[in-house]
């Protein structure tokens, strides 16, 4: 997990491993990104939907805890597919748990919680389509906004496709997680990853994570939880492998996440291809056009 | 509460907690297990389901994109007043060139008009307008929005001096050249602001990558005709009425195909608020062309269908730009469509071999 040259002068990529199976849903991980990157706050709201009052990553909340609950049976668990969406569990109420339901209902029921966090792809498309520069990889290989910079154009919030970045409201700039690039420079983890009580989330050199990450995921199947899976840690995917990847117990998508997000900019050279012969279209037709008779 | 620590070496007193097998058949009792997993079989529920279909799940149905932040009279504005800028210089080189001075010189007006227009609606839309000009820090050809600056860059002041030497009679020589250049750069100012708009991961966007030049260069050339018809005399604004003409008719048929061929993402621009511009839009594009045809010898009737074509093609910009943040707003856009991509991935790679990132099919376990 050591953050200092590997010898040809560069730092290693680094990242963040968010095992989900061992999430209890404490979101010290968010308070502790507010704390340190002294994060405004991002509306005193009730979401009325779950225990999750935070709703989504945005340009005020960097982690963002995801709490998904599932008629579903904690132990002996099934692979997920097919299985009706959340279920609401109704107001709290002061009769004991499943007294109401039959005992066959009674407890078949499990809280999935995933501490969500930008992905710093490997190809961002927030980096790729800022006009300023303002978005850079740093030497760690992660991605960062230079508040001094960013014009607020708000390209980049369109442009990702997990929904991470987006525009503060008042101040007019792009923000979103550093992976807390002060910190790692002093050779620190970033703060949610040092607050985390299970080790959730767990951060280090991004192969070693992945190795971590493999073997993690066998265990678990191994004894019996067949739904955990891997998301994002693929170089072979849309974003050529995410710096923070995620250990999962359902289809991403239960979680607010994209099943197969795919880097916007892989299609760019298309997109200038096809608009080149649509200006050279309305060129060719507007001389068309006058070479008419009157 | 996480007592390790990081050292230059390696961490120091890892909590062991994160080995727990959590949710494992081994944490449930035999005999509990026993009894759910015929408790399940006897309810018989959970058909295996492999394909997905209008059936997708979500996160509490909340988005999983962030909502675009721009403002829809500023980009919608400035998509529409470009495209206006650019299609009106090309016009306007062509009127120049064939000796139709009446037709030149108000679409020249109507190109630094819309330009200005469309560059204040820009800077008006930034979250902080006075660093506008970090948009010309760097050159990025994989920021549209910064080629887009540019050629606005380069287009601005051609358009500029084409309009005021037209207006003072100085240096003729000059600005006929400005002209000719502006009529060169047009098109690009044109159709850069579809990349612009398709290279989002929005799904109503980016899948019309291959369609959203052509319709905006049509709609462009749409407008510019329009405009070319309000303001020419009928003497000169032929060519004009034939680029209106043409230009609604083939922006009809484009948008027509891209919101097809689009599949589902097309959806969002049959509903709601992009629904009623694009259909507002289609009905004063073809009733436009119509009345440029019907009316080519009233001059009021000329300058009436010009003017709708000019809406008609504000209307096109709009109805993309509500398509596109309605198609942000419900999850099942950006779902839909990518869990089909991996079920078509895993289909092609062969079933059951999956990775451990491919999700089992359910009866494979019972």
């Amino acid at each position: 997990m050591s953050v200092d040259s590997s010898g040809n002068g560069r730092p290693e990529r680094v990242g963040f491993f968010t095992d989900t199976s061992v999430c209890i849903g404490c979101k010290a991980c968010e308070v502790a990104c507010k704390e340190w990157n002294m994060v405004p706050e991002d509306g005193m709201d009730f979401t009325s939907m779950s225990f999750d009052n935070t709703g989504r990553l945005s340009a005020d909340t960097w982690r963002h805890v995801a709490f998904v609950e599932q008629r579903e049976p904690l132990g002996f668990q099934d692979p997920g597919v097919g299985r009706p969406g959340p279920v609401d569990l109704g107001m709290p109420a002061f009769e004991l748990p499943g007294a109401s339901t039959g005992a066959e209902e009674r407890g078949d029921f499990r809280w999935l919680m995933s501490s969500d966090v930008c992905k710093h792809c490997t190809s961002a498309a927030c980096l790729d389509v800022c006009p300023t520069g303002a978005l850079f990889r740093t030497e760690f290989d992660t991605v960062v906004v230079q508040e001094d910079i960013c014009n607020g154009c708000g390209y980049c919030v369109p442009a990702c496709p997990y929904g991470v970045i987006d525009r503060r409201e008042g101040d007019g700039r792009a923000w979103k997680c550093t992976l807390c690039y002060d910190r790692l420079g002093e050779g620190l983890e970033p703060a949610c990853a040092k607050a985390c009580p299970t080790e959730s989330i767990q951060f280090g050199n991004l192969d070693e994570l992945r190795e971590r990450a493999e073997k993690r995921v066998e265990d678990l199947r191994e004894a019996g939880v067949s739904s955990a899976r891997l998301y994002g840690e693929d170089p072979a995917n849309g974003v050529d492998g995410a710096g923070a990847f995620f250990l999962l117990l359902d289809e991403p998508e239960v979680y607010g996440l994209p099943p197969d997000p795919v880097v916007t900019t892989r299609d760019l050279p298309s997109m200038w291809r096809h608009a080149g012969v649509a200006a050279a279209s309305l060129l060719v037709g507007a001389v068309a056009m006058f070479a008419g008779r009157r | 509460m996480n007592r390790s620590e990081v050292t230059k070496e390696d961490v120091r007193g890892r909590t062991p907690g994160r080995d727990a097998i959590t949710g494992a058949a081994d944490v449930v009792g035999a005999e509990q297990r026993r009894q759910r997993g015929e408790g399940r079989r006897r309810k018989g529920r959970g058909e295996p389901t492999r394909v997905p279909d209008a059936e997708f799940r979500s996160y509490y149905g909340k988005p999983i994109l962030n909502q675009i932040v721009w403002e829809a009279p500023d980009i919608g504005g400035y998509l529409f007043l470009g495209g206006l800028a650019g299609a009106s210089s090309v016009l306007a080189a062509g009127a120049e060139l064939t000796g139709r001075p009446a037709l030149a010189r108000p679409l020249k007006y109507a190109a630094l008009g819309a330009i200005t227009g469309s560059t204040a609606a820009l800077i008006h839309d930034l979250g902080r307008p006075e660093r506008f000009l970090n948009m010309l820090r760097v050159f990025k050809p994989t920021s549209p929005m910064s080629v887009g600056s540019w050629i606005l860059l380069t287009y601005g002041p051609l358009a500029g001096v084409s309009a005021v030497t037209s207006a003072t009679g100085w240096f003729p020589r000059i600005g006929r050249a400005a002209t000719l250049g502006a009529g060169v750069v047009g098109p690009l100012v044109a159709t850069y602001t579809a990349p612009l708009v398709c290279d989002t991961a929005v799904p109503s966007w980016h899948d019309g990558y291959r369609y959203m030049p052509f319709v905006f260069a049509s709609s462009a050339a749409a407008a510019a005709g329009g405009m070319g018809l309000i303001t020419a005399p009928l003497d000169q604004s032929g060519p004009a009425r034939r680029a209106a003409v043409g230009g609604a008719l083939v922006e009809s048929v484009t948008s027509s195909t891209m919101e097809y061929r689009m599949g589902l993402s097309g959806e969002p621009y049959r509903r709601g608020r992009a629904g009623a511009f694009m259909r507002a839009a289609k009905a004063l594009t073809l009733a436009g062309a119509a009345g440029a045809v019907i009316g080519r010898h009233s001059r009021l009737a000329s300058a009436v269908s010009g003017a709708a074509l000019v809406a008609g093609s504000a209307c096109t910009r709009l109805g993309v730009f509500y398509a596109g943040t309605q198609s942000v707003e419900d999850p099942k856009y950006t779902v839909i469509p990518q869990r089909r991509r991996l079920e078509e991935g895993k289909a092609a790679r062969g079933e059951g071999e999956g990775g451990v990132s491919v999700p089992q099919a359910r009866d494979s376990q019972d």
